[in-house]
């Protein structure tokens, strides 16, 4: 039953990250790699068709081509040293820890060992970028398979030189022995002086999860010293010789035009000044001079009239664009007769639920250093897409791509924020004009204001239930928040589910579980709801009308672990929410205490039940799962974008808040490890049953239902 | 523009800058320090935070002509050579991060809450790190890292006690 419920809910990609450029080919010949790798045996992987529709998600929307070659390789020098090259980035979720720990099982080789190259469009393979949870079920068995070729190559390279069978043969400890005779050969010495390329079959055995000893066991932050004493370069800490630093200046509102800028003042202060159509920056020896010379910058702006925040519900119903979803995919989904059903159904409800535009707020912001060499451009930046990256900086500079080259130096956070290069082409333009290498770094207020937002949303649901608590009718509208999770894993007869695209006042984009943060929201909060209609407890009634065992079974452990169905005391309230996305499944329960004279909400305790297959590294899916409840406070309680005429009102960290330490709930977390059932990514799912779990609670504990993201940012007025 | 004069993790230093420019722009452009973070411009994040005078202060609102004559520690100074500050091995035991970005910063301000109250309460740690934003969330094991690190100390001190 599990199996089937999972399949019939397509893996919905994030629309906003669709609106990402077309894909490009990665095309360097294969003959090419030993010059820069040197001797050595290569393992290189070819993507498959199934991955490649899964990885690119946009496969239906422009009849893209697909890049069709390899998505990672492995090389193992001649003196033993192993490098693995994956285009995918690391941002704080952790993958360069757990991709070296599949490789070292595979392999047998310590961790140590192990080199990640990642991120460098250069050197690694294409990769559409991470995001999406993506790199766990597909780079993680893509590097798994690469490791497990090598070590089959290297067996085959022993067998040869002993002249024996290799079913004798075992690889252990960077080693091959062969235990009836006694004798073992180091990898080092088998790759000495081979020019040997191998491609990963099918057909090679992976280690099942069961018999895991790398993989599936606690592994530290590879480089973790590296962060605790300050060596660590992220994008915004890199440095060359004779960089200048730039600085852009800023329209006053969205999509203003300029009239007319007068730079004089700021070019008789000795810095470079570019002006080149809507674009004025400049590039000084320091960042305080180029901030000096962008304030004496005289310019005029022309803008349009725009929504503010205060409309903004309205304005999204108003302004949607049926019929020209350029996507074209699963956007509706009808089964059965809503409307008889809901005639005929016992209880009626219909609610209407918001989430407001949230900041990804990621701590370092955008950054880039940018180095012409001619006509080839180089760009360190933050980005979680660096070939997309890449295709930005080809695009605007008119230059082919292979004369760009992208590195993500380890960056500080995303969130799915960081998938545009805008520092990027900011920090080239004037390193072309200055002939000097120049680093932009958005300040915060930038960040605040001219990155993206995660999309805002309104939904409508209309349900009908039996008496006896079976749904028997379900309707569901949502106006641009996104259809990521749209669909119900409740078994409802008559359902009718609709997304409605919608002209978003703001740019907006992607964010960690983005559109599944506000389907959720409005389905879990629903659910309780129409639990007290009927009067049944809410976990009874949602295990009444939930088969899917996955999701049935972290259900019953957050209840088992929170002490479901507790006694409780004034001000005190318990809710649960969950479901099922990237693969993942995620029940939280929630304590809150709700201060009965000031309004004051906490959320004193969080118990969260997680399943996502084969667990690969405890501790740090612990780690992700802690994080998302933290960060997923902030949006359910109180962050919210406020803006007006296109300008926004709350755009610095003293007046947007984001979670701090006296926020922190007790963080308990119960990890199912299916070991039987392939591992897939733990970013974005834990995080998508913590505001529906919070309403909930809110609600028990006072007997008031909210329905809007943040749901209080000033406190809870109880009348 | 003046000549100031700056002794960082027991360095002296010289830089050519004016005395109203930020420490933290003077630590990560003049001098390549660049452990300490920007985050927020305006105090209110910690990522910037450095010891002056082995108190916790914000880099990126600290005017850097008025620290000429006092100690600065930054994250670059406080290990010593091979052996990690007992608080940073304690953030590594407790995988204490996720980005990192704000490691630094948080790791600064622990380091000056343990100087002032070495057995801090768990409220106690949680109001003095307030003013450290970690957006990837680790605030849990940032907290029981803190407590690793006290307890490290305590255990060390009554070693050396003992010894006497």
């Amino acid at each position: 039953m599990s199996a089937k419920i999972h399949s019939q809910i397509p893996l919905e990609p994030e629309r906003y990250e669709l609106a990402a450029e077309p894909p490009y080919r990665f095309d360097l010949g294969r003959r090419d790699f030993f010059k820069f790798l040197g001797a050595g045996v290569l393992v290189v992987s070819v993507l498959k068709p199934a991955i490649l529709a899964q990885e690119s998600g946009g496969a239906r929307r422009r009849g893209d081509s697909l890049p069709k070659e390899v998505n990672a390789w492995l090389h193992l020098a001649e003196n033993g040293k192993v490098t693995v090259y994956t285009g995918k980035a690391e941002m704080g979720q952790n993958i360069r820890t757990s991709l070296s720990q599949a490789v070292a099982e595979e392999l047998h080789v310590p961790i140590e060992n192990i080199e990640m190259v990642m991120g460098d469009t250069q050197l690694t393979p294409f990769d559409m970028g991470t995001f999406g949870s993506r790199t766990t079920p597909t780079m993680n068995l893509q590097l798994r398979k690469v490791a497990a070729a090598a070590r089959e190559t290297l067996i085959g390279l022993a067998a040869a030189q002993w002249q024996t069978d290799r079913q004798h043969l075992i690889a252990a400890d960077g080693k091959v022995t062969d235990p009836r005779n006694k004798r073992s050969v180091e990898y080092a010495a088998l790759t000495k002086g081979q020019l040997l390329s191998q491609t990963v079959s099918e057909e090679t055995p992976l280690i099942p999860a069961t018999n895991w000893k790398v993989a599936g066991q606690t592994a530290p932050k590879v480089d973790g010293r590296d962060f605790v004493t300050g060596r660590h370069r992220y994008p915004s800490d890199q440095k060359l010789p004779d960089m200048l630093y730039g600085k852009v200046l800023r329209p006053p509102a969205f999509g203003a035009t300029l009239v007319s800028v007068d730079t004089q003042k700021a070019e008789q202060a000795g810095v470079s000044v570019v002006h080149d159509g809507n674009f004025v920056g400049v590039a000084a020896a320091s960042s305080e001079l180029a901030a000096a010379a962008l304030a004496v910058i005289h310019a005029e702006w022309k803008s349009e009239p725009q929504p503010s925040s205060k409309e903004l519900f309205d304005y999204l119903r108003k302004n949607t664009v049926e019929g020209k979803d350029p996507t074209g995919d699963g956007d509706r989904y009808d089964v059965g007769a809503v409307d008889q059903a809901l005639s005929a159904a016992d209880h009626r409800l219909q609610q209407t639920y918001t989430v407001s535009y949230i900041a990804h707020v990621p701590l370092e912001p955008r950054a880039a250093l940018a180095k012409w060499d001619g006509d080839n451009l180089t760009v360190w930046t933050g980005t979680q897409r660096p070939f997309g990256v890449r295709g930005q900086l080809a695009e605007a500079f008119r230059i082919p791509e292979e004369r760009v080259r992208v590195l993500m130096p380890d960056t500080g956070s995303g969130y799915g924020g960081k998938h545009t290069g805008e520092t990027a082409i900011e920090a080239a333009r004037l390193a072309r004009a200055a002939k000097h290498p120049v680093k932009v770094v958005w300040t915060r207020e930038e960040e605040f204001t001219w990155a993206y937002f995660r999309p805002a949303g309104v939904i409508d649901v209309t349900s009908g239930v039996r008496g006896d608590g079976t749904i028997t009718a379900w309707e569901f509208h949502n106006y641009n928040s996104g259809s990521a999770g749209i669909r119900t894993y409740y078994e409802i007869p008559n359902q009718r589910i609709v997304f409605h695209e919608t002209n978003s006042p703001l740019r907006q984009g992607s964010y960690r579980a983005l559109a599944a943060t506000a389907n959720h929201f409005a389905r879990e909060a629903h659910m309780d709801e129409l639990a007290h209609a009927v009067k049944m407890d809410s976990l009874e009634f949602r295990l009444k009308n939930l088969k899917d065992e996955r999701l049935r079974a972290v259900f019953e452990a957050a209840a088992k672990q929170s002490g479901w169905g507790q006694n409780k005391t004034a001000g005190q309230g318990f809710g649960m929410g969950g479901g099922y996305e990237k693969l993942g499944n995620i029940a939280t329960f929630a304590e809150v205490h709700v201060d009965q004279k000031s309004g004051d909400v906490k959320v004193v305790r969080v118990v969260s039940a997680f399943e996502c297959g084969a667990i690969v590294n405890p501790d740090g899916l612990r780690n992700q799962i802690e994080g998302s409840n933290v960060q997923g406070l902030g949006g359910a309680l109180f962050e919210a974008i406020e803006f007006d005429n296109g300008k926004i009102l709350n755009g610095r960290m003293s007046e947007y808040r984001v979670p701090r330490f006296s926020d922190l709930p007790v963080l308990e977390t119960v990890l199912l490890d299916r070991k039987d059932i392939p591992s897939v990514g733990a970013g974005e799912c834990p995080m998508i049953g913590l505001a529906p779990a919070i309403a909930n609670a809110i609600f028990d504990a006072t007997g008031v239902r909210l329905r809007s993201l943040p749901m209080v940012p000033d406190g809870l007025k109880i009348s | 523009m003046a000549v100031i004069r700056l002794t960082i993790n027991e360095k002296p230093y010289t830089v050519d800058a004016d005395p109203q420019t930020s420490l933290l722009s003077v630590l990560r452009e003049n001098l390549d320090l660049t452990g300490s973070k920007y985050g927020c411009g305006e105090g209110q994040c910690g990522a910037c935070t450095v010891l002056i005078d082995g108190k916790a202060q914000r880099s990126c609102i600290t005017r850097v002509g008025a620290v000429a004559q006092k100690q600065i520690t930054t994250i670059e100074g406080l290990a010593s050579s091979a052996q990690l500050h007992p608080v940073q091995e304690a953030f590594l035991e407790a995988g204490a991060m996720q980005c990192g970005y704000c490691t630094s910063g948080m790791i600064m301000s622990a380091v000056a809450l343990l100087k002032r109250n070495p057995q801090p309460k768990e409220s106690e740690i949680i109001a003095f790190m307030d003013g450290n934003v970690c957006r990837c969330g680790t605030y849990a094991r940032i907290v029981s890292a803190i407590q690793k690190a006290a307890k490290v100390a305590t255990v060390s001190s009554a070693a050396k006690g003992a010894g006497r």
